[in-house]
This record gives structure tokens, sequence and C-alpha cells, in this order.
């Protein structure tokens, strides 16, 4: 970009201006720090100049928006064009009352709906299991049988929504009870649009959300890909996840890259199928975390792009643009919340969601500024999606595409961001790949080591959290906490068995039978478990079943 | 409580109790000895099996399966799961029970971790009477597992009568990098993950390691496989385990016996002579002395021992 | 040798929740801090956790939790602990606790509280000064 003189020039200069201006100011005013870096660890210097680019050449490293390698965003007019899409996650209690909020959001003119499930479903257990004690409809809604499916969207027409469902080791259990509701309303299966998480690798050393060992799961996930690919072209199979691997503790290169590299392992699962890449890749997204250091996460949104795309055309040789498409979802980070001062949480979601908006995120999702107390509150709902609006409206950032790009300082971080990002999945190539990597602890090591750094430091107060470990007061913020009727245990429970009671058992029997021999035959699981789904077997009984072929599987824990 | 009431409660099988005198013997108190010669005549009933193997090789797992398939034959376990304790804090991480988990609320299992700690001459004194505990608590079966990684793996051989060593395939490295000591007390050998790629291979790979240091000659080690996840092999390991139970009582039994007996007898030996003397040497500094003396080369260490347990015996 | 007598710790999550990023930079403090620390790992229930105690003769019980559970699930661990005889063990929790649950948590028996933002060492230190001095025998 610059040439070879001008760069010399500049080299020249700077050397003239460390030894005049800068110990003139290093003596009156020494610098706080003697070493700066971001929360990768990676150093930053005083000041960035053309000559850290010299090698940069625009039309490779970052060309047009719309265009190959991405850098600068999937589409040409970015927010010019469309705003990014604002959802945010929610949903608690029992299916009725998830459903009127459903009503509720479509009135106001939304049209993306997204649950969030309780734990007990996201476990693979029914509401009664005695592992669910406590913990039904609590951080999300119970769904333990179509019949509870059936209730949540009564009344919402499937061909009219979008639904994104936050779920992964029980996906294809959810995604069938989805289809058998858009059958029962006559839905074609083409109609359906929406988002399945559905990616277990992470879940083995992040979320650890787990169910079955590493290879079965990565089967399931395979399966929906292949079944979305050949019947729900509209549906999003997967949404790769980095969010959960940043919440654990990772930071910002480990979570790129190691996301990367899950995405890498899914593609090479359905390969290996015999799928064709630009059938089914063009469906794969992504869902990264916004963190606190502002261009750290710049830089970090903009090499996950152009890295994706490499990938995909380089080691996948995808021929379809829009397989090289990372298209990403962004959450702000929910670790980063202080449980202090919490309304200062307004102002870190505020930089959080501005570096994923400058990043060229998709979508996003702004955390409420009392989660790190309870269940947020209305308020802070409204608050969070406010300040979504306030970017989108009122600070001009969305009136040009990539308007970060060209910043010698920006430009450098997203070249070391994907530079390191690639000698960690080089690494993990020659470690045997993804699953032989989550055998040896090597994320969990990297992810625990990254997490404990970061509370020494703060402990330390290398690195200060304002109101926690700097600047704290005594006093107490009174927040609204929202809390679950104990009653909404009583009564999912007694609707489970009243369903136990009155289905046809017989039928029930005669498809988890089904199951079980499909799932020891190593065949596409989605028909089966749609059968399964429709003759009302629970999500406990079908996930049982496969329980007992596939075995169940604890973490490997590593501290 | 008094040491005898806690002995009585242990024999009752109470599991407070067991613990509590584990715990005992931990701390190697000075009740740790009467502890043990108050339950030492009820011990001796149990099968002590020692399961080591390389990190990530799936014991844990492979012993929770071993555990249920027990509890199916009716049988009492307990198991004692060692982790290394950290040189540089003294602290310890014990997660080996993680796999174990839902066996912990079974009135008939007793799982206990425990750290190396720094104990002089390793860890086998505190395993072995850990072991004496679940034994005199009435468990007909105590697995002792520790990581395949130090010494640790050769102690087991002093404790257990059937050692089971893990393997998982693709842990070619591994594998390798144990080398000999741990092929030599191995009694029966496990590849786990057997729905893997490369487990022929890794059979093949044990196999030959055996031929080359196999000197146990009547008790040919069985190579077994098993995929700890699902279970499947567990009750053909169980079978050879009482295979080699049954041969460790039909034809060495009292000979093997006695080679214990007499092993632990010279341990306690040297224990007990080593706790006396450097007693009273740290007592009076004279350790310190000794050791001063040595780094300035005015003399060898072996004269040293040599004077200070003249002295000793002199003294007496 | 005569042995020294270590701290010993049971760090548990009850409920359903997987969010151990809290509990396992705990775990590691501990450690480092000398103590022996048994990590049960996740969704363990109130009996399993109470009889990991018995077993591993802890001196203390850190329950981490962040699922909203813990007015079910530390009532139950509690009243277990009561029943099995278990009154002599430090119990300390951590997570996402409202803070006006907390009173009610005190009263049956939990001492100390460690909610987001807790500096490890204030945990460490906690628990070196409020562990009970034992006890096996008289």
């Amino acid at each position: 970009m610059f040439d070879r003189e001008e760069i010399d020039k500049i080299i020249k200069e700077r050397e003239r201006w460390e030894k005049t201006t800068l110990p003139k100011w290093i003596n009156t005013r020494p610098e706080r720090k003697n070493v700066f870096t971001n929360l990768s660890g990676i150093p930053i210097k005083r000041v960035y100049t053309p000559e850290d680019i010299k090698d940069m050449d625009y039309m490779r490293d970052l060309g047009f928006p719309g265009e190959y390698p991405f850098t600068r965003g999937l589409h040409a007019t970015m927010y010019r064009g469309r705003l990014w899409t604002m959802r945010q996650f929610s949903g608690y209690g029992t299916a009725e009352q998830t459903n009127q909020r459903f009503k509720y959001l479509l009135k106001e003119g939304e049209t993306g709906l997204s649950i969030a499930f309780d734990y007990p479903t996201i476990r693979g257990y029914d509401s009664d299991h005695p592992m669910a004690r406590g913990e039904v409809g609590v951080c999300g809604v119970a769904v333990s049988s179509l019949k509870d499916m059936e209730i949540l969207f009564d009344g919402i027409p499937l061909d009219k929504v979008t639904t994104s469902m936050t779920i992964n080791g029980p996906a294809a259990m959810l995604l069938a009870m989805y289809i058998a509701v858009g059958d029962k309303q006559g839905v074609p299966r083409e109609k359906l649009g929406g988002t399945t998480q559905n990616d277990m690798l992470k879940e083995f050393f992040a979320q650890k959300l787990i169910i079955f060992p590493p290879k079965p799961s990565v089967k399931l996930v395979t399966d929906i890909i292949e079944y979305c690919a050949k019947h729900l072209p509209k549906w999003n199979p997967i949404s790769i996840s980095g969010y959960h691997i940043r919440e654990a503790g990772a930071n910002a290169v480990q979570e790129l890259a190691f996301t990367l590299y899950d995405g890498i392992t899914y593609v090479e699962s359905c390969l290996e199928r015999g799928m064709k890449v630009d059938d089914f890749a063009p469906r794969l997204s992504f869902f990264f975390a916004a963190h606190n250091d502002f261009f750290e996460e710049i830089a970090k949104f903009r090499a996950a792009r152009r890295l994706w795309a490499k990938i995909m055309k380089e080691r996948f040789h995808a021929k379809n643009p829009r397989s090289m498409w990372m298209r990403m979802h962004v959450q702000t980070a929910g670790f980063t919340l202080t449980a202090q001062q919490p309304l200062n949480n307004i102002i870190r979601v505020t930089i959080q969601a501005l570096a994923a908006v400058l990043g060229g995120t998709q979508s996003l999702h702004t955390n409420s500024f009392d989660e790190a107390l309870a269940l947020p509150s209305e308020q802070a709902v409204r608050i969070a999606l406010r300040t979504q609006q306030i970017i989108a409206h009122e600070s001009g950032v969305a009136n040009t595409v990539d308007p970060l790009a060209g910043s010698y300082y920006v430009e450098t971080l997203t070249n070391e961001m994907e530079e390191k990002a690639m000698e960690y999945i080089q690494k993990i190539d020659d470690m045997g790949g993804a699953i032989a990597a989550i055998e040896k602890g090597f994320f969990q090591k990297e992810i625990a080591d990254s997490a404990y750094k970061y509370q020494k430091e703060i402990d330390e107060k290398k690195r200060i959290i304002v109101g926690v470990n700097e600047y704290s007061t005594e006093e107490k913020y009174p927040i609204e906490i929202l809390r679950i009727d104990p009653k909404v245990e009583e009564e999912q429970i007694a609707r489970l068995q009243k369903l136990r009671r009155e289905r046809d058992n017989r039928k029930v029997k005669e498809v988890l039978e089904k199951l079980h021999y499909a799932a020891e035959k190593n065949v596409n699981l989605m028909p089966t478990i749609i059968d399964a789904v429709k003759a009302y077997a629970t999500l406990g009984e079908i996930c049982d079943v496969l329980r007992k072929v596939y075995g169940e599987y604890k973490e490997l824990i590593v501290i | 409580m008094k040491i005898e009431e806690l002995a009585k409660n242990v024999l009752a099988g109470e599991k407070r109790s067991i613990a509590k005198a584990i715990t005992i013997i931990e701390n190697n108190s000075r009740e740790a000895r009467k502890l043990i010669a108050a339950i030492y005549p009820h011990t001796g009933k149990a099968h002590i099996i020692g399961i080591t193997g390389p990190g990530g090789s799936g014991k844990s797992t492979l012993i929770e399966k071993i555990i249920r398939e027990y509890r199916r034959r009716g049988k009492t376990v307990g198991v004692i799961a060692v982790d290394p304790t950290s040189p540089f804090t003294g602290g310890a991480f014990l997660g080996d029970r993680i796999r174990m988990q839902e066996l912990a609320v079974d009135k008939d299992v007793f799982i206990r971790s425990m750290a190396t700690r720094n104990y002089l001459g390793g860890i086998a004194r505190a395993t072995r009477d850990a072991v004496k505990i679940l034994d005199a608590a009435g468990k007909d079966i105590i697995i002792v597992e520790t990581v395949g990684a130090g010494q640790s793996e050769v102690e087991i051989a002093k404790i257990a009568q059937t050692v089971i060593v893990v393997f998982a395939p693709g842990l070619g490295d591994e594998i390798q990098a144990i080398k000999a000591g741990i092929m030599e007390i191995g009694h029966i050998f496990v590849v786990n993950k057997a729905d893997r790629e490369n487990v022929n291979k890794a059979v093949i790979d044990i196999k030959a390691m055996l031929q080359l240091n196999n000197k146990e000659k009547s008790w040919k080690p069985p190579v077994l496989k098993t995929i700890a996840l699902t279970g499947d092999g567990v009750p053909q390991l169980i079978e050879k385990i009482e295979e080699h139970k049954r041969y460790l009582k039909s034809r060495e039994e009292r000979k093997r016996m006695r080679e214990k007996a007499e092993k632990e007898l010279l341990e306690a030996i040297k224990e007990k002579t080593l706790d006396i003397i450097l007693e009273e040497m740290k007592e009076k500094g004279e350790f310190e002395e000794y050791l001063e003396k040595i780094l300035k080369r005015e003399i060898d260490p072996m004269t040293a021992a040599e004077k200070i347990l003249e002295k000793k015996l002199r003294s007496n | 040798m005569i042995g020294e007598r270590k701290i010993r710790v049971l760090i548990a999550k009850p409920g359903l929740d997987s969010h151990d990023r809290g509990a396992k930079i705990v775990a590691r403090a501990l450690r480092d801090a000398g103590m022996e620390v048994i990590y049960t790992g996740l969704r363990q229930t109130p009996e399993q956790i109470v009889e990991t105690a018995i077993q591993e003769d802890v001196d203390v019980i850190g329950l981490s939790i962040l699922s909203g559970a813990h007015n079910t699930l530390f009532p139950r661990i509690m009243e277990l602990l009561k029943q099995k005889g278990l009154t002599d063990v430090l119990v300390v929790a951590g997570g996402i606790i409202p803070d006006e649950d907390i009173p009610k948590l005190k009263e049956i028996g939990i001492k100390g509280f460690f909610g987001p933002g807790t500096p490890t060492d204030k945990i460490v230190r906690f628990i070196l000064e409020n562990t009970p001095k034992r006890r096996e025998i008289s």
C-alpha cells in the first residue's frame, strides 16, 4: 500500500522522534505501565504507523465489502442497507407464559423469536427427573415433549416467524418437535426458518452441557446439518459458538482459534459423509462474544471473517462465495458484568456493543445490567435494547462500511489476531484434530490457564475493574429481582405425567425401539426422532435410548 | 472419640468412622499406629486391585464400570484414588471421583481421594494402611487408582494383589514412555476406548512389549479390550480378575503373601527407625549440622549415616 | 514421618448450570494455598455432595451455583449435613445469590458468601480463619 521510499522515510522519522521528542516526554511524564497488553496478552505499541502494515496488500487483505476475503464485511452496503438484527434472548417459566410473551413480541413488530430452555431440557431430562428439582422453568422454558412445543407455538404460524433455539445436546429432538408443530400447522418444511445452536464441540471444553461422548455428539450435529440441507433450506442448522469459550475464560485469540477449529471439524464431518461443501457451508453461522478491550474485539471480528473465508476457499475448495461467508451473531460478554455498582454495566455493554457493530456483526444481543445479580428485570432488558438502538440511530457509526479500516493499529491487530489464531489451528491439526485435543484436555487447559491468569491480574490490580478492585463503594443498588413461581414446576410435572398416562404407550415403546435400532445402525437419526416426538415420546425418553447406545459422557476436568 | 471406639465403628463399616480413620492414617499421627494395630487382625479378606495407566486412558470411567459390575455381583467395594501433591505448594487437586459420583450414594461403596503428599518413601505406606481400613471395614473389593506417571504406579505393586494397566489406542507415545517398569507389574492389560481406530495396533504393541518383559512365567498377562463408556468388555475383565485371584490362591499365595509381609515388615522397620532417629536429630539440630558438613565435603553421606547410627545405638 | 494436617475442601456444584469458571478458579487458588481440593464436577445432587463430604472427611464445603436453584438446593444440603452429624464442617457459597436471600441461608448455617468479583485471596483467608480446629481423636 505504501511505496518503499515512503516507508523508509517514515522509519527514519520514527527513529528521530524516538531520540528527540519521545525521551523528553518519558522523562517528565513516565508511562503508566512498562508494558501495555490487550486481553490476549499481545503487547500494544506506543504508536502505530504505516511501517506496521507495510506489507499489506489492500485487495488481497481487505478488498471491498461483499467480496472475498470479506474483511470489510459480508454485504456491500452493510448497515446502510439494513441494520443488524437486534435479537434478545429470553424465555422462562411455562410454555404458556412464553407463548404469551411471544405473542406480545409479535404484536410489537418483532419477527425473530428466540427460545431459552431451562437446564433440565438442555441436559435432556424431563421436568420430573430427580435432577430437575428446583430448576424447571427457571433459566428458560421447560420443554419435555411435543405437547409443550405445541403450547409454545399455539396460534403462531411458523411460516410467519423465525425461531432461534439455544440448544445443543438435544438439538435434534427440539428441532424435530418444531418440525412436528409445523407439520400439524400445515406449514411446508422448506418454509421453516430459524437457527439451532447445535454446536456440541464447544460444550466439551467450554459450556459443558454435555449428554453424549464427543464422537456421537458430532454425528448428531452432522445429522442435523445434513437433514436441513435436504429438507429445511431456510434453517441455520448450527451456530458455531465462541461465546461460551470466551465466557469459560479463553482470551480473544483462543476464542477465535478454537471456534474456527470447531467449524473446520464440522465441515470435515459433513464432507466425510459425502456431502458437497457448497451444499451445506452457506448455512453455517457463528456466534462470538464482545468483551472489554475495544480494538482487540473489532480486530477479532474482522480477522474471523477473513480467516474463515480463506479456510473455506483454500482448505475446503469452496466455490460459492456464500460458503466463505462468516455470518455472525454477537453477544456482549456476560462475564464482564459486575455485581458491584451494576449500573456501570450499561456503559460496559455499550462499549462492547459498539465494538461488535464496528466489527460488522449480522446480529447482536446486548446483556442486561443486572445479570450478575439475578435473572434480568424488564427495565434492564429494555435498556439493553435501547443501547443498540442508540448506537444504530444516534451515533452515526452505521453510516459507512467498516469505518476503522486503514487504521494502522486496527489493521496491525487484525493481522496479529489472524496469525496467532492460525498458530493454534496448526497446533490442533498436529494434535490430530478437535476431538483428540478435547480428550487430551488441551482446550480445557488453555482456557483454565487464561481464566486463572485473568483473575490473578484482577486480584493483583494489574487489571482494573471499576467498582470491583478500584473505585469501590459500599452503597447497594436496589435491584428488582425476577423470581420464578415454584408452581411452574408443579404444573409442568403434572402436565407431563398426564401425557404419559394418556398417550398411546404401545406406540411410544415401538418408536423408541426403532430409534434404538437406528442409533446402532449409524444412519441419520432425524427422521426416526421426528417419528418419536410425534408419538409423544418425551425428551428424556429419547435421550435415554441414545444414552444407552452412546454412553453418557462426563467432562474431563482440567483446572 | 477414643481409638478403640473408632476402630470398633470401622469394623462395623460405619462410613464417617472409616473416613476419619483414613484421615488419621493420612496425617500419620501417633494414633495411626494404634489404629492399625487394633484393626489388623480383621484385615486380609479383601481382594485388592491396583489400576494404573497414562492420563487419558479412561481409568476412572473404567473403574466406575468395574464397581457397577461388582455391585451387580453383590460385592461391596472400596476405592482409593491417588493424585499427586504439588511439590511447590503442598496442595493437591483431587478430581478422580468425578466419574464415580453416581456411586457415591451407594451404601456399599466407599470412595476416598488421597494426595501423595510428600511422604518419605512414596505413597505406599499411607495408601497401604488406608486399604487396611477399608479391608477391616468389610469391603470385598478394594481398588487403588494411581496416575501412570512417576513412581507411584510401581508402588501400586506393593499394595495390590492384581494390578491392571490401562491404555488407550493412539497413546502410542505414552506407552513407549512408560517403558518396562509398568509392564513388569501388570497382571492384566486393558486397551480401553476399543471403539477407536488403531485398537488392534495397541494390543499388538502391548503384547510385543510383554514378551520382552514378562518374567513371571506361570501367569501370562492377558490383554483385553474394553469400552468403558458403554461398559463393553467389563464383565470379561472381571472374569480375568477372578481368574487371577484363583491363580494366586491355588499356587503361589503363601509364597507371595510371605514376600509381601516381608517387604512390609522391612519397610516398617526402615520407616520406624528413620522416624525415631530423625525426630531426635531434628530436635537437636544435628540433621542440619550433618547436612552442612556434607555440603562442605567434610564428610560423605555414608560415613555420616554410620556415625549417626553408632551414636544412637550406644545411647540406647 | 509425622505428617501435617491439611485442610481438605470439597468444591461442589449443585444444580444443572454449567458455569464452572468460578468454581475452578477457586479450586486452583485453594490448591495453590496448600489445601487438598476435592472437585466433584458439575450437577451434583445434595445427597452426592453430603456423601462425598463424609467419605472424603472434608473440613470445608464450597458450593457454587448460578442457576437460581439455591433456595431449593442449599436448605436440602444443610439438612442432610445435620442429619448425618456433619455439624463441624465449614460451608461457604459462591455464584449468583441475591443479597436478600443471604440472611435466610446464613440462618441455616452457611457461613461465607462470595459473589462475583470476590478476590480469590479473600476466600483463601476466610477458609484459613474459619476452618474449625479438628478433632478426630480426643
